[in-house]
């Protein structure tokens, strides 16, 4: 009788075996890393999200025209005015430490925040006022329950008596978490609790239009060149493989030879988002080119054939039809590229965009720092609220790259032509 | 299946004949065409009539699509190609040193195996040619020009009202018939076509063989084909090709009743190939 179960031979019980074992070791290998980056995101996440919430503290303060004159606001110190209003909510607060330790609940920002809040509503003036203001970075901790009261004092960075004066401004309600608005609108600061991403988003924005200006045209031009036009010789193989290499070289690399070229040689400002796209764009260029130079080898010939034997010339023939068809896959290969950029560090660090930059950019040619730059920063700084930051920071950065993936996808599938 | 319904004009070889003929239409002495060190065609020479339609026949790789792509230089997108020998048309060298390939190619067109229409309009298609040698300066008359192209094609019926859609959502025949309108759209003087039916069915070839009868009044047709039933049934001349040699040229009706040739009666009666 014949047989047609795996019984009958042709070593098909071993062969069986094979197929299923590499199919779980596929599954295997994807399982692994989901998990890991399921932990990553989760690691992210939860430690970010504290970077969104900011402790605020009420204070009353006297804003009557004994201490704040309605027509001179400027000319009051703000500073000795809520320290006053400190010292009238916790009397008891009598030695000096102790008031230091008192001034330091709020942030160091919080007089200017007063200031602003008079400006932006001159109402307020005339009387006691009840004012909120940005907790140090310190009380947040404790205000957001981040300070484990079982460990011995030393090793907190809350003290017994802050938790004291703390607990009692809690107790009164004059402590509350909010949104953190300023996180994405102001720039970096040296107090975590005020220290915002908008520079450095503004920095790597500036950074990216400027390396895609660049590596984009020069990107598509080289590749639509050497695989459409360039004679195939020993010369145009040196090119390839040293385009290939180029996409290999460590990125730092770059950054040294824009620190030699563009600000040794060519003097341009150092730490501006110009010289940082520029840097960048050497780096990406490789990779558009041979993202490009695939798109362009994947469009079949025949439509370049048609339109050369209809009496297209050819840079009509390539312009007309090859690169209108490659276009999406262009597209694709620059974005991938871009996001590479976004998440470039090395190389900004060596053309000096490491700086401490507390303005939002605005040109091309102002100091600025980058998303993975700021990251980098904030993780190096000692502060526990620079953690939650650093986190926040990574969030964005990702969201951002993940937006310009969705992008690359997008418009693969819209623009894609079928054929 | 329609057959054998065109007779082939009864029209002496005028080369072998009358050597003192005039020039023939297009002219081939000597070409030889390498590719790198080998040698695809061996000192062809043939003549080819005007506004008739001539079949290369032969087993593959004998050459005739070689010899094919080098009248219209092709060829010359192939680096390492070469071209020895003579190859005039209407008198003029085509592989003179002046001779500009893009004015070769918009008066000698192509229609290739595949269809390969470009991935735009219907109408996009056939007006291309119009567009880039600035032939129909205003948009009423391109068109004239496309809708004249697509009813020389046949295809006018089957694509008025939908000139905007895409060119390759059409059937393959009817693709085929679009790059033929796209071709004829130019006014060429020769319409060089490689193997145009063999990716379609069979009503498709009959229709496809229909329009290159029709064609035959205004252009010289040069059609490479491996299907003998169709050279015999729309070529006037069929130059039967066999390892890179011109073997026989003559008339269809001729070469497929009564070869010269052994080799050609091996051939058409199957026995190589």
């Amino acid at each position: 009788m014949i047989n047609f179960t795996q019984d009958a031979g042709f070593g098909l019980r071993g062969r069986n075996k094979s197929e299923k074992r590499f199919q779980w070791a596929g599954r295997g290998a994807i399982a692994i890393s989901l998990a890991f980056l399921v932990i990553m995101f989760f690691s992210i996440i939860s430690t970010g999200l504290g970077a969104l919430q900011q402790s605020q503290i009420a204070v009353t303060v006297d804003l009557s025209a004994e201490e704040v004159d309605p027509e001179n606001v400027g000319d009051t110190s703000f500073n000795s005015l809520l320290k006053k209003s400190l010292r009238n909510a916790f009397p008891e607060v009598e030695s000096r430490k102790d008031k230091k330790r008192l001034y330091g609940l709020v942030s160091t920002e919080a007089a200017f925040e007063i200031e602003r809040q008079i400006t932006q509503d001159p109402s307020l003036l005339g009387g006691p006022q009840t004012l909120w203001v940005t907790a140090s970075d310190d009380a947040d901790l404790y205000i957001s329950g981040q300070v484990d009261t079982d460990l011995p004092e030393k090793q907190r960075r809350v003290s017994d008596a802050e938790i004291a004066l703390l607990d009692k401004l809690m107790a009164s309600g004059a402590a509350r978490e909010t949104f953190n608005k300023g996180f994405f609108t102001s720039g970096d600061s040296r107090e975590p609790e005020i220290a915002g991403i908008l520079s450095a988003l503004m920095g790597s924005f500036l950074t990216l239009l400027v390396c895609f200006v660049l590596s984009f045209p020069l990107g598509i031009g080289a590749a639509i060149y050497l695989e459409e036009f360039a004679p195939k010789n020993r010369m145009s193989d040196l090119i390839e493989v040293n385009i290939n290499n180029l996409a290999a070289v460590p990125s730092i690399v770059f950054g040294l030879l824009g620190l030699a070229i563009f600000l040794g040689y060519l003097g341009l400002p150092r730490s501006t988002p110009l010289v940082g796209g520029m840097v960048l764009a050497l780096m990406t260029l490789p990779t558009i080119i041979i993202a490009s130079r695939a798109a362009l080898r994947s469009v079949p010939p025949s439509f370049k054939e048609a339109a050369l034997a209809l009496g297209a010339t050819p840079v009509q023939a390539v312009f007309h039809h090859v690169v209108p068809v490659a276009m999406p896959g262009m597209l694709t290969g620059a974005i991938v590229g871009m996001a590479q950029a976004l998440g470039e560090t090395a190389p900004l660090l060596m053309i000096g965009m490491v700086a401490f930059i507390v303005d939002v950019p605005t040109s091309v040619l102002e100091p600025a720092t980058a998303l993975p730059v700021q990251i980098f920063l904030w993780a190096d700084a000692p502060e526990r609220a620079f953690t939650e930051k650093t986190a926040a920071a990574i969030i964005v950065l990702l969201t951002f790259l993940i937006l310009m993936n969705l992008i690359a996808i997008l418009l693969r599938r819209k623009l894609e032509t079928r054929f | 299946m329609k057959q054998m319904t065109i007779t082939p004009a009864a029209a002496p070889d005028p080369r072998k004949e009358n050597p003192a003929m005039e020039q023939a239409f297009i002219q081939a002495r000597g070409a030889d065409v390498f590719y790198g060190d080998k040698q695809a065609l061996f000192g062809i020479d043939l003549d080819i009539e005007e506004k008739r339609v001539t079949s290369l026949i032969g087993p593959s790789g004998c050459g005739k699509s070689t010899f094919l792509r080098a009248i219209n230089r092709m060829n010359d997108l192939i680096p390492i190609c070469r071209f020895d020998g003579s190859l005039t048309i209407d008198g003029q060298e085509v592989y003179d040193p002046a001779v500009d390939v893009v004015a070769l190619r918009a008066q000698v067109g192509m229609v290739f195996q595949k269809p390969n229409p470009f991935p735009k309009s219907i109408f996009e298609n056939v007006a291309y040619g119009l567009k880039i040698h600035g032939m129909t300066p205003s948009k009423s008359e391109m068109a004239d020009r496309v809708e004249w192209s697509l009813k020389s094609a046949g295809l006018w019926d089957e694509v008025a009202d939908r000139l905007d859609q895409p060119g390759n959502s059409l059937s393959g025949g009817q693709q085929q018939r679009l790059c033929i309108a796209r071709t004829v759209a130019v006014a060429p003087k020769v319409i060089l076509m490689d193997e145009p039916c063999s990716a379609l069915d069979p009503i498709a070839t009959a229709k496809v063989e229909d329009l290159i009868d029709s064609l035959r009044e205004h252009y010289t047709i040069v059609i490479v084909t491996h299907s003998m039933q169709q050279a015999a049934r729309i070529s006037q001349r069929t130059a039967f090709f066999h390892l890179g040699k011109l073997i026989e040229v003559g008339n269809t009706k001729d070469i497929f009743t009564n070869p010269r040739e052994e080799q050609t009666q091996n051939y058409i009666t199957g026995r190589i190939g």
